[in-house]
């Protein structure tokens, strides 16, 4: 198997046929405490910004503690109905279909085979109806989880390559990626709900309040202008700290593909596949798009940068690169 | 007065070490239980694949049968090796069994390769195909079982569990290993 690896002085590293987990640097599970504790304080960065919207648009409205508590509530209330739906809702809003044995019994079997390897239970299979190469994982629990793969990522990939690609999604579930990227999603989304709600409704009340009464508190004016700045702001940072934390998580899945098949070759070359992929994903949509294990929004090139959700996978076949070693 | 509530004070502090040793206890008993049941379930899975493996094997010769007329020894041995392997006993006379099964599967795979009927024929895609898979399966249960036996001897010999492990007699899990480096590699099937 060779690969083009772009200019890189590790180059001919992942020609040779034996190679060995590089030891003195970080472990998978250190990487993976490293990685879990650093999302757990952006989820928690996240939520301050939810409940200090919610709080200062209470007090634009005179109370505080009331907005604090819509804030926060109308997200957990979200997460809750999320959480009942299950896997099976997520699936159906990226029009995938559950497939059986008998349609495809190697991507079966290897969905299967991931599974032992992570020591959870088996989830079930998708197929995606698009010509689009994209695969992504969901579920709350490892109990009910699910893998979809699109018709034309499943075409494009051998044996090896499917197994990398399945292993990076079963690694999202076993990580508990999963049922985070979907808490994740919600927070963001109730900000963005929030801060439009509020945004409207002052636009609203300015020009109710320019038509009947001056004098509607001059406290309240540098009040507002905070509340309608922040409106403004909190959206876009709220959206680059989820980016971030889902750049993150891609890392750890990838890495914890490579700690589950022991073949990093396969990944990189499943990854440069995908890399080829044109065009967007029909089913896709900015709410779901950090569940895939490629950004299924973007165009051919597909780039980084602070807003995507996922990392280049230049950069990512970098990092996967650097956890193997020659003998 | 002071005696009184120097007393008073001495029970609290007894009491409340009582309760933070009675917490730390079941804790860690029940973190060493729950590692060491992992332990068992990822062995009794390995088991579970190497049966898929038995299973198999009469179907893969069955199939591979009409086809290699001359090669009857190839495929005997492949049944004789399954055999063995159902029969043994004992850890190491197990692993041999099974190092055994692969050697002559590997044969039997390198023999067909002058067959283009048998490596076009459906059933024959179908049995490779399980037969991969089952190969796959069994070297990812082991693995499987060497990760939980590795959090398990961690939490066995690491403060302060390691306290509980010694007085309710914890004993060290071992690692499956393989003696020679090649077979880490499971069989490959390919025509």
């Amino acid at each position: 198997m060779s690969i083009e690896l772009d200019k890189d002085p590790d180059k001919g590293v992942l020609e040779a046929a034996s190679f060995k987990l590089r030891k003195p640097r970080l472990t998978f599970r250190q990487l993976q405490a490293i990685n879990r504790k650093r999302a757990f304080f952006l989820a928690l960065a996240l939520l301050t910004v939810l409940g200090l919207i919610g709080a200062i648009i209470g007090m634009a409205y005179g109370n505080w503690i009331i907005g604090l508590v819509i804030g926060l509530g109308f997200a957990g209330v979200q997460y809750l109905v999320a959480r009942k739906a299950g896997s099976a809702m997520i699936m159906r809003t990226v029009r995938a279909r559950p497939i059986e044995r008998s349609d495809d019994s190697q991507l079966i079997n290897v969905v299967q085979e991931i599974a032992i390897a992570a020591g959870i239970p088996c989830p079930t299979v998708y197929l995606i109806d698009d010509p689009v190469p994209n695969a992504l994982a969901t579920g709350f629990k490892p109990e009910d989880s699910a893998v979809a793969i699109t018709t034309g990522l499943r075409e494009k990939l051998n044996r090896d390559e499917l197994q990398a690609v399945i292993a990076h999604e079963i690694g999202h579930i076993r990580n508990g990626d999963t049922g985070y990227m979907v808490l994740m999603a919600v927070i963001v989304g109730s900000i963005l709900l929030l801060c439009d709600a509020f945004l409207h409704g002052s636009m609203r009340g300015m020009a109710y309040g320019a038509r009947s009464s001056r004098g509607r508190g001059k406290a309240g004016v540098p009040l507002f202008i905070l509340a309608l700045l922040l409106a403004i702001i909190a959206p876009i940072f709220s959206k680059l700290l989820q980016a971030a934390v889902s750049r993150q998580r891609e890392y750890l899945a990838d890495a914890t593909s490579v700690e589950l098949m022991r073949h990093p070759e396969a990944l990189i070359s499943a990854l440069t596949r995908l890399s080829e992929a044109q065009g967007g994903l029909q089913a896709a949509n900015r709410g779901t798009q950090h569940l895939f294990i490629i950004n299924p929004m973007r165009r051919a090139s597909g780039g980084g940068g602070k807003f995507a959700s996922h990392p280049p996978l230049k950069e990512r076949i970098k990092r996967i690169k650097r956890l193997i070693v020659q003998d | 007065m002071l005696a009184l509530y120097l007393a008073d004070t001495t029970l609290y502090v007894i009491l409340g070490i009582v309760v933070v040793m009675g917490f730390m206890w079941w804790m860690n008993y029940n973190g060493l239980v729950i590692t060491r049941n992992a332990c068992d379930n990822a062995w009794s899975q390995v088991d579970v694949q190497l049966k898929r493996r038995y299973d198999l094997i009469p179907n893969l010769v069955d199939t591979a049968k009409g086809y290699l007329k001359h090669e009857k020894e190839t495929l005997e041995a492949v049944i004789k090796a399954r055999q063995q392997c159902i029969d043994v006993s004992g850890v190491k006379n197990q692993a041999e069994a099974e190092n055994f099964l692969s050697q002559t599967l590997k044969s039997l795979f390198a023999v067909s390769e002058a067959y283009p009927d048998l490596k076009a024929n459906e059933n024959m895609l179908k049995v490779q195909e399980e037969l991969t898979s089952t190969e796959n399966r069994i070297g990812f249960s082991r693995q499987h079982y060497n990760d939980s036996v590795l959090v398990y001897n961690n939490k066995r010999q690491t403060f302060p569990s390691n306290i509980w492990a010694g007085i309710h007699g914890f004993a060290e899990k071992e690692y499956f290993e393989l003696t020679d480096e090649t077979q880490r590699q499971p069989v490959k099937v390919s025509f």
